[in-house]
């Protein structure tokens, strides 16, 4: 058997149901959310909005990482190329020539997404598939991330502080702790769902839902397939590249592991995967369950119950303990947590 | 064999090259020998990793995290109990053994068939809960163990010593021992009716889920012994497993999925391409060419290197 002709590795879970119903249940939906998150923003206080902040951007590179790799079947084990790309884009145009976050958002996306196209054109012209498609993206955002490491034109290893700026919506800086940060990176969110949504819609977004699910009868119908794969993977990457330049402004600082690790490729596909791979609102709703894990776990060893107590303070317990919960929810919830709430009801 | 005559006319190749670049002779075979030794550690330990790969078409990002249990367990043995490391080496093995079972039957097992994010995530999640136990028990600072009698050689300005020696002796050893195991024995030949044909290794009547677990097992107790033979040569600490895993992978691609020899010849080339890329690219990580070598194999030769078997 030739390396192209292996079943996908995304499960179909959504095979042909992604417009079953139509987008407006999805646009209806989206909008009660947008509503009942901004008055989140306004009830939380100051001292919860980095969390709020930090789930927001799991949940923007989990639905970049979605499009390629939940509704097009290629998994992609190298966002962080993309992620990294967004950052280091965007602060590059502003140390140097003091250029807008926003625009340098723009400027990350487009570069992301052309050296996503440029990365994925060798891997499926070589008809990489599977492990072998996830380990050749892998090692590009570790060549990536080693290029960057060692390149004086973007400070090595150092990385990058973002210099402080008089505090504007345009220079994407605001006081300390200022909830703005929060509508930005949340309006970014629905923005990226909304294209989703509407990609998901699109004669492309279709072609590549037949795509995945039989790329031989897709191919013999007369799509694409090239041009299709490519697409995704080039919205995919400046999806999650916008989420890379977002964090580093808000984050004030940026380094090459930070920008490009292998951690930051694992934190664009565990969302997806607890929420539920190839659907529209598993990524965020896996990053609603994962934003306060980590957190919830170091704060119940930080103060135990009593009868943990001989426990308390012990280093690396809460990672152990949060290791414990993904794998348990990773065993219990095989298509995830919207995946399978929605699969419940479908099936009544 | 075509393989390995067209892998070592490229050593050839890229050793004249290294000694041209080096403009000296004893530069490049130094690099050339610390290649060679250290090589014949990423073989060992990606042999454990090819096993698993091969077989289970799991990518196993844990096998770092047991890499790094193994590192301990010879800290321990040797460091805190004062006995020899090859004491050590039966100790570790038929533990990590247990380990790797307990691993599969305990998560893995339960996720034959998912699909591929699903099954990589939870080795991540294994890896993640190894090295936070080991942190917790034994701390961040990290650690070393002293071989007794460790010497070090020096052959015609080619220097190294006794543990790099070792290590390389006795990754031909297991090796070999591997290969026996899986062409000679009862076992392993149900082994590889599993990863040849799943369904028709089941139709014969072989318990495929428990060849599974032996085959993950055998794989951790790999990463066993490896550990105990590297120890003397690395730093320990919690993550040390990491970067040999990324390694191992590279490797498990350049000798083919699932074959131990490949392997051990893929964990050569591999020392080599860093030492040797090293003195190519000398600003650069020697990682990088190593990345570079991985992404030109894994285009160019799908079939040969890396192909799925038929």
């Amino acid at each position: 058997m030739a390396v192209g002709t292996e079943t996908p590795v995304t499960a179909p879970t959504t095979s042909g149901r992604t417009g079953d119903r139509g987008i407006w249940p999805h646009l209806v939906a989206l909008a009660g959310v947008a509503v009942i998150l901004v008055a989140v923003g306004q009830l939380v206080p100051a001292g919860e909005q980095p969390l709020l902040v930090r789930t927001l951007v799991l949940a923007l590179m989990a639905i970049g990482w979605n499009v390629m790799s939940g509704f097009g079947g290629m998994f992609s084990f190298g966002h962080a190329a993309y992620y990294g790309i967004g950052a280091y884009t965007s602060v590059w145009l502003l140390t140097t020539h003091g250029v807008s976050p926003w625009i340098g958002m723009i400027a990350g996306a487009v570069v992301a997404a052309l050296v996503a196209v440029a990365i994925g054109f060798l891997s499926l012209r070589y008809r990489l598939k599977g492990a072998y498609f996830a380990l050749a993206t892998f090692a590009f955002a570790e060549m990536l991330r080693l290029f960057v490491t060692n390149s004086d034109t973007f400070n090595r290893a150092s990385g990058y502080t973002v210099p402080l700026r008089s505090q504007s919506w345009w220079n994407l800086q605001f006081r300390p702790n200022s909830p703005n940060y929060y509508y930005v990176v949340l309006g970014l969110v629905i923005l990226a769902l909304l294209i989703t949504m509407l990609y998901l819609r699109s004669r492309s977004g279709r072609f590549l839902v037949a795509v995945r699910d039989n790329e031989a009868a897709a191919g013999a119908l007369g799509i694409p397939v090239m041009r299709t794969k490519l697409t995704a993977i080039a919205l995919s990457a400046a999806i999650t590249s916008v989420a890379g330049t977002f964090f580093v402004q808000y984050y004030f600082f940026i380094d090459p592991t930070g920008a490009f690790g292998s951690q930051v490729s694992i934190q664009a596909i565990l969302p997806a995967v607890i929420g539920g791979v190839g659907t529209i609102w598993g990524p965020a709703v896996g990053a609603i369950v994962l934003g306060p894990l980590s957190e919830w776990t170091a704060s119940v060893l930080r103060e135990p119950p009593g009868w943990l107590d001989l426990l308390a303070g012990r280093a690396g317990l809460d990672v152990i303990l949060y290791a414990v919960l993904l794998i348990v929810i990773i065993l219990v919830l095989p298509k995830g947590v919207y995946g399978e709430i929605r699969d419940r009801l479908a099936r009544r | 064999m075509l393989a390995t005559s067209a892998g070592l006319a490229v050593v050839v190749i890229l050793v004249v090259i290294a000694v041209l670049r080096a403009g000296s002779a004893t530069v490049a075979s130094q690099a050339v020998a610390t290649g060679l030794m250290t090589g014949a550690v990423y073989g060992l330990i990606a042999m454990g990793l090819t096993l698993i790969f091969g077989v289970l078409d799991i990518v196993n990002f844990a096998h770092g995290a047991f890499l790094a249990v193994a590192l301990y367990v010879s800290f321990v043995v040797v460091d805190n109990w004062g006995l020899h490391p090859v004491i050590a080496l039966l100790i570790c093995v038929p533990l990590m053994f247990l380990l790797g079972a307990a691993a599969h039957r305990g998560v893995l097992s339960f996720a034959i068939g998912r699909p591929l994010e699903n099954q990589l995530l939870l080795t991540l999640g294994i890896s993640l809960l190894i090295e936070n136990v080991l942190l917790m028990v034994f701390g961040p600072n990290p650690r070393s163990v002293a071989l007794p009698g460790e010497r070090s050689y020096d052959v015609l300005g080619v220097v190294t010593n006794l543990s790099r020696v070792l290590a390389f002796v006795m990754a031909l050893v297991l090796a070999t021992a591997l290969y026996v195991l899986l062409q000679r024995t009862r076992l392993g030949t149900a082994i590889r009716a599993v990863a040849a044909n799943h369904t028709g290794a089941e139709l014969v009547g072989i318990d495929t889920r428990r060849m599974y677990t032996l085959t993950f097992a055998i794989g951790t107790a790999c990463a066993g012994a490896a550990g105990v033979l590297m120890a003397p040569m690395t730093t320990i600490q919690p993550t040390s497993g990491e970067v040999f895993n990324i390694l191992a992978f590279v490797v498990v691609v350049l000798g083919g999925m699932g074959n131990v020899v490949g392997a051990l010849v893929g964990g050569l080339l591999v020392g080599l391409t860093e030492q040797l890329g090293g003195l190519y690219f000398p600003g650069q990580s020697p990682l990088l060419s190593v990345f570079v070598v991985f992404v030109l194999v894994l285009f160019l030769r799908p079939q040969g290197l890396f192909g799925r078997r038929s």
